[in-house]
């Protein structure tokens, strides 16, 4: 598969094990922040629970061979506060070197395939309202408002 | 919630143009399809020329074109050419807004004008013409 407008030959896959530190340095790269334990929390449910997912975009060319270039995070849950099973997108990220080549549409295409697999009729997220990027992102992936509001409540 | 007159004009506006931007329509032409003013529609364009959303074509079968970049401009910044949709600070604070009920109801109004421009400042033309 080659990519748009950098013409840069890549690969889309489940992420594997070799990964993980790859995807935690791209994530931190991208985020700003380094969670080691969340990414091996997310690898361990990939072993132990069937709908869930990391797909990467993997660079093929020879400059840039292996390099992993861009994941999505995700896991079907159902029933929760009475939802039907649903894709759940918990963290997208593309390095910033190869942004604005479709690798974020690409990596939401492969996990919305794979939703669908998995039974699931409808996918969501949960992005902060000034995270206007990712906001932007999702919504031209023909994402919307959905039925239910989240609310929270500081404990300090 | 609703929108002042000349921002759903400028939106009907700025979205038709940018649905094919090589093509160049009239006020009348525009006006004629959303059933709105010409003239009040005309007074938009202008707006919307000087904010450098669309150029005016002068002459025979003159009219206006899209401008800018559909994947770049958000609904909000088309909005915020004609009114203040608010948000945290803004409009007149009165004395009643200083009281423990006034305070209350001020945080789930900012709240509600966060939520509004979160959804009209991530949702770009493009992005609209893609879901219709």
């Amino acid at each position: 598969m080659y990519s748009g407008n950098l013409k840069i030959e890549i690969e889309l896959r489940p992420a594997g094990a070799s990964d993980l530190q790859k995807i935690i340095d791209l994530d931190a790269r991208v985020s700003g922040l380094k969670k080691k334990n969340y990414w091996v929390d997310r690898f361990q449910n990939l072993n132990n629970k069937d709908a869930s997912h990391i797909i990467v975009v993997e660079s093929l060319d020879p400059a840039h061979s292996k390099e992993i270039l861009g994941f999505i995070v995700g896991e079907v849950r159902a029933w929760e506060f009475g939802s039907r099973p649903c894709g759940w997108i918990f963290a997208i990220g593309v390095s910033p070197d190869y942004r604005v080549q479709g690798f974020g549409e690409k990596l939401f295409d492969a996990i919305c395939q794979a939703f669908k697999k998995d039974g699931a009729n409808s996918i969501r997220t949960m992005i902060a309202r000034r995270d206007q990027l990712n906001m932007s992102f999702f919504r031209a992936q023909g994402m919307m408002g959905g039925p239910f509001i989240e609310l929270e409540k500081s404990l300090r | 919630m609703k929108l002042q007159k000349a921002t759903q004009y400028g939106l009907y506006a700025v979205l038709e143009l940018a649905r094919d931007p090589s093509c160049q329509l009239s006020a009348i032409d525009i006006a004629d399809k959303y059933g709105i003013s010409s003239n009040h529609l005309a007074k938009v364009l202008r707006d919307l020329g000087r904010a450098g959303l669309v150029d005016s074509v002068r002459g025979a079968g003159g009219g206006y074109r899209f401008a800018s970049n559909a994947k770049r401009v958000t609904l909000m910044d088309v909005i915020n050419i004609f009114e203040d949709l608010g948000g945290e600070g803004s409009g007149a604070s009165e004395a009643s807004d200083d009281t423990d009920i006034g305070r209350a109801l001020l945080k789930v109004c900012n709240e509600i004008d966060e939520i509004t421009q979160a959804t009209f400042g991530s949702i770009t033309l493009g992005t609209l013409l893609k879901i219709m």
